[in-house]
Order: structure tokens, then sequence, then C-alpha cells
């Protein structure tokens, strides 16, 4: 449940690009199939909006993780840069537990988007879930 | 009697009014965004910890600089004012299903002593024609009469060898 807000003008073509999936189901017929580049552009676009607010971070986030793949690193990099921007470690922290919780049985999937997001990592001083002892119970 | 004035005025006054007011009550208010843990939804409305002490506030103060400066118990700290509950402990089972099971068959059981009981003390003799002595008897004269000679009974007793098949 998210809560309502006043949207600029900006922000409503921000919106409108998140709520207009070129075709994420197949059509039989008609309906442009929207490629895995242009999904990518799409999310990698609302992620580096330099105004990003919170709102739109955890919308962005949540709705990411409600479809059924692991975000690109290129995405993932936007976001934790988007968090960063709004001085928020947890948010980063949160994300790199939620996308290796996305891969589910697939095991290899995690440390290779850690593998590729390390550059990103340092950078920001970001720990991993697994520096900080968070994947243990 | 349900309806005397007493009965009426108790209702009215001592039990219903209490539960509908939220004044002592500490409830999440479903109107307002919550805070809540879900695999599927990881940045949740509003941060777990609202009402930050000054230690807190602090340390938010210093999330705003580079986060390299921050120690690692530091960023445990942010993430669990922010979230209560890590990945891992979302998906933590309990051990819930023993105590289900072992209730299950402790009235299982119960309910086996039950039927034991009721056997013993309930149930009186069992009738004299299933006595060892009148099935024999009964046996034979089915063997004699030939009860199911081709598919059934008196199929299976050799007549010439005088046993079982």
């Amino acid at each position: 449940m998210q809560m309502a807000k006043h949207f600029s003008v900006k922000d409503k073509e921000a919106i409108r690009l998140l709520f207009s999936p070129l075709a994420q189901r197949c059509y039989s017929h008609g309906g442009k199939q929207e490629t895995d580049e242009e999904f990518d552009a799409r999310w990698v676009n609302y992620f580096n909006k330099a105004d990003i607010d919170a709102w739109e971070l955890r919308k962005g986030m949540n709705t990411l993780i409600g479809y059924d793949l692991v975000p690109e690193p290129k995405i993932l990099d936007a976001a934790l840069r988007a968090c960063r921007g709004l001085d928020d470690l947890a948010s980063a922290i949160r994300i790199l537990e939620a996308v290796k919780d996305k891969s589910g049985p697939h095991k290899d999937i995690y440390p290779y988007l850690i593998q590729e997001l390390r550059p990103t990592l340092d950078e920001l001083g970001i720990s991993t879930p697994e520096d900080l002892g968070m994947d243990k119970l | 009697m349900l309806t005397s004035r007493a009965l009426v005025r108790g209702l009215k006054s001592g039990f219903w009014r209490p539960l509908s007011s939220t004044s002592s009550v500490q409830a999440a208010h479903v109107k307002v965004p919550q805070y809540n843990n879900r695999l599927d939804t990881p940045l949740s409305d509003v941060p777990f910890v609202r009402n930050l002490n000054s230690e807190q506030r602090q340390l938010k103060e210093k999330e705003k600089g580079p986060w390299t400066k921050l120690t690692k118990e530091e960023k445990i700290a942010l993430y669990r004012l922010t979230h209560e509950l890590t990945y891992p402990e979302m998906r933590r089972g309990s051990s819930e299903w023993k105590t289900v099971l072992g209730g299950v068959f402790i009235f299982l059981g119960f309910s086996g002593m039950l039927v034991w009981w009721q056997r013993i003390f309930v149930f009186g003799e069992v009738p004299h024609t299933l006595s060892d002595e009148w099935v024999e008897k009964q046996t034979q004269r089915m063997i004699d009469m030939r009860i199911n000679p081709v598919g059934g009974f008196a199929y299976h007793w050799d007549y010439v060898k005088k046993q079982w098949k």
C-alpha cells in the first residue's frame, strides 16, 4: 500500500514510463514487445532521475521486485546511487538482500551481481549483508 | 431477566465503549502508512523506528556524509532503524508444527483411550455365534452345503483330500 503524493509534471513523466510497460506479456498478435534492453534502459532512467524522491525510490524498487526477473546490475547500480542521493544506506542494503532473495534457487546470480556492483559498492561505501553478518540468523 | 435494566446498563457502559476507543490502544491505525516485513516489498512505506532518540538522530546525520566513514555496527544500526527483520529472519520458519503434531497425537491418543475404556467397561460379551466352537460347526455346515462352489467359499475346499486348497 503506497501513500498518494502530489505529482509535478516531471514526476508524471517518470510515473508514466513506470506504469506503461510496453507489452510485458506475450500477446499472440499486436502489441509491440519490449526488448530486454528497452526494459533495462527504462528502469535505469527511472532511478537515474536527478531529483528522485524517497517515495519514487520505494515505489520503483517494490515494483521491480514484483516482476518475475532479477534486475540487471546496471539497474541496481542506478538504484543504489539513488539511495546515496537520498542518504539512505538501509535501503541500499535492503535492495541487495532483496535481489539475493529474488534469485531463489539460482545461487550463482547474486555473487555475479555483487561482482558487477563491486566498484559501486566500494565507491559509495555500501557493505553487503554478508559483510555485516546479516545473511545469517 | 435478560432485558433487565441493570444488565442493559452494564452492557452499554462497561464492555463495548472502551473497546472502540483508541486512546489506550497501541495497535497500528490502518488508515496511515504502516511498516511491514514483506519479502515482495523490500522498502516499506515508513521506517520501522519513527521516533529517534538523540543518539539515533546523530547517526542519521552521519549517514548524510560518506558511508565509507561508517563502522559496521553503525551500518547495522541504520539498517535496524529502518527495517525490523532481515530477509533471512523473515524467511525463518518456526517449530510450531511440532507443537501442532504433538497436540494432534495427544488428542488422538486420548480418543483411543476412550475407545479402549468403552470396549472394556461398556460393551458386553460378543454373541455366542462368534465363538470358535460355533464357527467350526458353521464352517463345516457351509462346506457340506457347498456354499459358492464356483468362485467363492466351497471352491477353496478340496473335497477329495478333505482340506483347504
